[in-house]
């Protein structure tokens, strides 16, 4: 599993998209937003950690439909999904390296961001827990999308349409979360339930993910 | 003889070219008598004035949104497990009846929306969940047509379905954590008496159980169908080989 | 035809739309349904006229 691990993060720093591109699109999103909005500082600290969550769940997705296909185009898969290592496992290295490539990055960079919106130094520390708990969930439930689409030669707009409602839950409950604590309220429930959802997700899904691949390979 | 012997191709064609005729005209013969029921002969409510008959579209509508998913998610599993071809068919033939099912809902709540709470569309829990629903349905469907292999599409929307439910079911509640709600609850109960009055109570329960005679009938049809999609596929491919 | 008061266009829209829908759901499950069974009986027509290898 650590094997599937570094190569998929070696493979994604030198093929150049990595660390920079959704961390270069999470920027563009955040950049375009006022101007759709206005510059109003108020009107933007109040949307800021909302656009900030929906920006992150757009970074993840852009990355996404490149998580299985290149290995299936080279028929790394194949002989993945008949290596010692059960399929489940190569999943879930390939879902934690998404993660580590997109998710911890904008997580880390995220308060960065939030200064732009103007949000007050507290929030940043919800905002990074918040981002911290939920984005390991969006890539595992994107894994999952991938897998499903795996086989498909143009795959990438079915894959947002399957994936992006599953993201509905881990969006309510982060962007909730984040509200809430700026808002000086107990947010420990969201959290909570971020908390879980990530790690029912980590759990059960990464077998839903193989056997959806193994249908793929069949 | 068991239930699963229906799940043979040529078995169900047969029952269900006898059952098809029945339960269209049944299915047409409740839905014209609860419609009409509801539309000309009962009263306004005080407070709803005549919108009130709305209601009879969308009450059923929703609940078929619903309970299509449901059916779909038993069918998908029916299939991963036993594997009975007739069942990922009937899945796949629901799929666009839930939509439009959903789509009802959604349009005739809007409608009522507008001049009773004065918005057509309100980020309320019930019509947020209804539009994520719709989404679900649209996704699975796609999957459906996007996927060439038919057992492979049978397979993947299978799981699709079941990652799905558990997902929708996430967002509902997840939903209604967000969200005060507009919409009022549910009024159909098993102690009725004290929610809706019987003068609309009986001529809704005519429409449910015509939206449900309906969707019987037409997921029969277009059961029927995909069957026949499936054999002249095979038959195509056979003459391309030949 | 009941007198529907001033809510006459709600009610009559929500109506017209959803009758719509359910037409439009019924005649394309329908018109596949024709054109599925077309095509099968043709293809069946042909293999059975087809000399054959006895299947």
């Amino acid at each position: 599993m650590i094997a599937v691990l570094v190569r998929d993060l070696r493979l994604s720093i030198r093929s150049g998209g990595g660390f920079g591109l959704a961390l270069a699109f999470f920027l563009i999103v955040v950049t375009l937003v006022p101007f759709g909005v206005g510059p109003e500082a108020a009107v933007l600290a109040r949307i800021g950690p909302g656009i900030l969550w929906v920006a992150a769940l757009l970074a993840c997705l852009l990355s996404l439909d490149r998580l299985f296909a290149t290995d299936a185009e080279d028929g790394a898969l194949d002989l993945l999904a008949t290596a010692p290592l059960p399929l489940e496992g190569v999943v879930a290295a390939k879902a934690l390296a998404h993660w580590i490539v997109t998710g911890l990055p904008l997580t880390l960079a995220a308060p960065v961001f939030g200064l732009l919106y103007d949000l007050p130094p507290p929030v940043w520390g919800w905002l990074l827990g918040s981002l911290a708990l939920g984005t390991p969930a969006l890539s595992v439930i994107g894994a999952f999308g991938a897998a499903l689409t795996v086989g498909l030669k143009r795959g990438g707009l079915l894959l947002s349409l399957l994936v992006l409602p599953l993201y509905v839950p881990t969006l309510i409950f982060g962007a909730e979360a984040v509200r809430r604590g700026a808002d000086g309220l107990p947010a420990a429930t969201p959290l909570l339930m971020l908390g879980g959802i990530t790690l029912g997700a980590a759990a059960l899904l990464p077998f839903a993910a193989a056997a959806a691949i193994r249908v793929n390979l069949r | 003889m068991s239930i699963w012997d229906y799940a043979n191709p040529r078995r169900f064609m047969r029952v269900s070219s006898w059952l098809l005729p029945w339960s269209t005209a049944l299915a047409a013969v409740t839905l014209a008598v609860g419609l009409g029921w509801g539309f000309f002969f009962t009263p306004d409510d005080f407070r709803q004035g005549s919108t009130v008959k709305i209601l009879y579209l969308h009450v059923p509508a929703a609940m078929m949104a619903i309970n299509i998913w449901v059916m779909m998610l038993v069918a998908s599993m029916i299939w991963l497990i036993r594997r009975h071809h007739v069942s990922a068919l009937a899945a796949k033939a629901a799929a666009p009846i839930g939509l439009t099912m959903t789509l009802i809902a959604l349009a005739t709540g809007a409608i009522w929306g507008q001049p009773m709470w004065g918005t057509w569309w309100a980020w309320d829990p019930r019509l947020t969940s209804f539009l994520i629903l719709g989404l679900f349905y649209l996704g699975y469907i796609a999957l459906w047509e996007a996927v060439e292999n038919p057992d492979t599409a049978a397979d993947l929307t299978g799981v699709l379905c079941l990652v799905g439910s558990v997902f929708a079911l996430l967002s509902r509640y997840a939903v209604l954590f967000w969200s005060q709600g507009l919409h009022q609850g549910a009024s159909l109960s098993l102690d009725r008496k004290e929610n809706v009055h019987d003068v609309f109570w009986l001529p809704l329960v005519t429409c449910i159980a015509g939206f449900v005679l309906f969707f019987v009938a037409l997921l029969l049809l277009r059961t029927r169908t995909e069957i026949r999609a499936r054999r002249l596929k095979a038959l195509l491919a056979r003459e391309r080989m030949a | 035809m009941p007198d529907l008061g001033k809510y006459a266009a709600a009610v009559l829209s929500a109506y017209g739309v959803s009758i719509l829908l359910i037409a439009a759901l019924v005649g394309w499950s329908f018109l596949r349904a024709l054109r599925v069974r077309r095509d099968l009986e043709a293809a069946e027509a042909r293999r059975d006229a087809e000399p054959g290898d006895g299947r």
